[in-house]
């Protein structure tokens, strides 16, 4: 098809852009829904590290406070009584130590060392 | 041995002498508009990648005797009463060195490899975190379809008009695969006109900006989005070139070769592939496809009316594809009850990431606590899928 009339060049334009907006709108169907179950399949394996945690203690008052994942890890990283600033510093500190990008290393999980 | 006689005919068949010969004088223009080019990419810094290379074909291909590329020899391979019609073989044996570089154009390598690279570069996050700026990417292609069918009021063919819509896609590959499909005559001015564009994003877009949004739309904060998995992200290129390919197998080259370098940056273990793709390979193909897409722009063939309906046409097209993406914006800040910025809206032309950069500015000039960069990343990288169906469209239609 070489020569178009207006008319049927303006019913193309429509047509091409109502195409587009379908891809994109399927497109993003897709991907909300990749989204949910990503977020369902991290919530589940939150729930079984938290699960495979040892049992509360008898006295808890006098424990340590219970580890807590970091936010935006997927629960992947534990922090053994280590504040969330202290933990994001030490992360740092580590990327720039190892001149790596802090999104390229994996961290499981930052315990202080006490002295005894 | 006539010492002047030799002297003469070198005089005569000398480059200059050539300047004085019947349409030499369009020769000259041309060197002017390649010294203008030059001069935006490196004093303005406008593009300056693509346009230094573009703007140095221009001047090469114009340079009378320079034989290094042959307009005659591709209109023979597009003639099929030509014996050399399809033939690279003729190009390859017979062609100067931009010929030969063209190739890369003429086969749509080049702007796939682009894609390859643009995918290698390119962090989909945002657009995870946040897939209705899938919709933007969407609006913004407007201006693709009025220049369409503006260029067909105008008088160019169907294929004409699509090559010249799609300079409103933002997107210089794209333009350039299309083009070289649909009309190859007119790559030069239409690959001119697209990077110029594109260069001349943040003073083309920030009027419209203003102009299409009050001071409350504009100062709107937007939240911090969620975090995206790995696993997200390496699902995402894989799920994105089966749906988008089946949907209109048209866009295979450039979403294949879009999302599998995105799959090569997000896989984690081709890092010297991701390297490669997005720093030597990228960068060698830039260099191939400026200079020889600037070897086009032939004086006899750039200096017509039709050149200066396709730059008044690709104004057109970008001015509508940012009005587009702003006004389905504005749509989505008035549904979402004022969390969404309508200057992310104008990113969804694609121009990555010049187009996010022009919203983030825009949002801070309004509110200097604002930070849409990433917010706006998302419609950009939605923009270059866009475009890329919308190419996939017209390809469909008129290829």
């Amino acid at each position: 098809m070489k020569d178009i009339e207006i008319g049927g060049a303006a019913v193309y334009g429509l047509l091409g852009y109502a195409v587009v907006f379908f891809g994109l709108v399927m497109l993003m169907i897709v991907v909300l829904l990749l989204g949910k179950i990503m977020v369902a399949a991290g919530r589940r394996s939150e729930e079984k590290i938290a699960s495979a945690l040892p049992a509360e203690p008898a006295v808890p008052a006098k424990e340590a406070p219970r580890a807590l994942p970091a936010k935006g890890t997927g629960g992947e990283i534990l922090l053994h009584d280590v504040p969330e600033r202290e933990a994001a510093m030490v992360m740092a500190v580590v990327a720039h130590r190892l001149n790596k990008p802090l999104n390229e290393l994996r961290f499981k999980s930052i315990r202080e060392v006490k002295d005894k | 041995m006539n010492i002047l006689e030799t002297l003469g005919r070198l005089a005569r068949e000398s480059g200059f002498a050539a300047f004085f010969a019947a349409g030499g004088w369009k020769n000259l223009i041309m060197i002017a508009v390649a010294c203008v080019l030059l001069f935006l990419g490196i004093k303005k810094k406008f593009e300056p990648l693509l346009l230094v290379g573009i703007a140095f074909g221009v001047l090469l291909t114009n340079l009378p005797g320079s034989g290094l590329y042959h307009m005659e020899m591709w209109d023979a391979f597009l003639d099929p009463a030509s014996a050399h019609y399809h033939s690279y073989g003729y190009i390859l044996t017979q062609g100067g060195l931009l010929d030969v570089l063209y190739i890369g154009v003429k086969t749509g390598l080049y702007p796939s490899l682009i894609f390859l690279g643009v995918g290698a570069m390119t962090d989909f996050g945002p657009l995870l975190s946040n897939p209705k700026s899938l919709l933007l990417g969407a609006a913004a292609q407007l201006g693709v379809f009025l220049a369409f069918f503006g260029a067909i009021l105008l008088g160019f063919t169907g294929p004409e008009a699509a090559s010249i819509g799609i300079i409103g896609g933002a997107d210089g590959p794209t333009a350039l695969f299309l083009t070289n499909k649909l009309a190859p005559h007119l790559l030069g001015p239409i690959a001119i006109a697209a990077y110029s564009y594109m260069a001349l994003i943040p003073m083309i877009q920030p009027p419209l900006m203003r102009a299409l949004t009050t001071e409350k739309e504009r100062s709107v904060k937007m939240e911090q989005t969620r975090e995206v998995s790995k696993t997200e992200k390496i699902l995402f290129p894989i799920v994105v070139a089966s749906f988008v390919i089946l949907l209109i197998p048209s866009t295979a080259p450039l979403i294949g070769c879009l999302m599998f370098g995105n799959l090569l940056r997000e896989c984690g273990v081709t890092e010297r592939l991701n390297d490669t793709a997005q720093n030597a390979l990228m960068n060698i193909v830039t260099l191939f496809l400026g200079i020889s897409v600037g070897a086009t722009t032939v004086a006899d063939r750039f200096l017509t009316v039709k050149t200066l309906g396709i730059v008044l046409l690709g104004l057109i097209a970008f001015s509508f594809s940012t009005v587009g993406g702003l006004l389905v914006g504005k749509l989505m800040y008035k549904l979402s009850g004022g969390k969404i910025n309508p200057l992310i809206g104008s990113a969804g032309v694609s121009a990555v990431p010049m187009a996010a950069r022009v919203s983030q500015v825009e949002g801070q000039k309004a509110n200097p606590s604002n930070f849409l960069l990433m917010h706006a990343m998302g419609p950009n990288v939605a923009g270059v899928i866009g475009s890329a169906i919308a190419a996939g469209f017209l390809l469909a239609l008129f290829g």
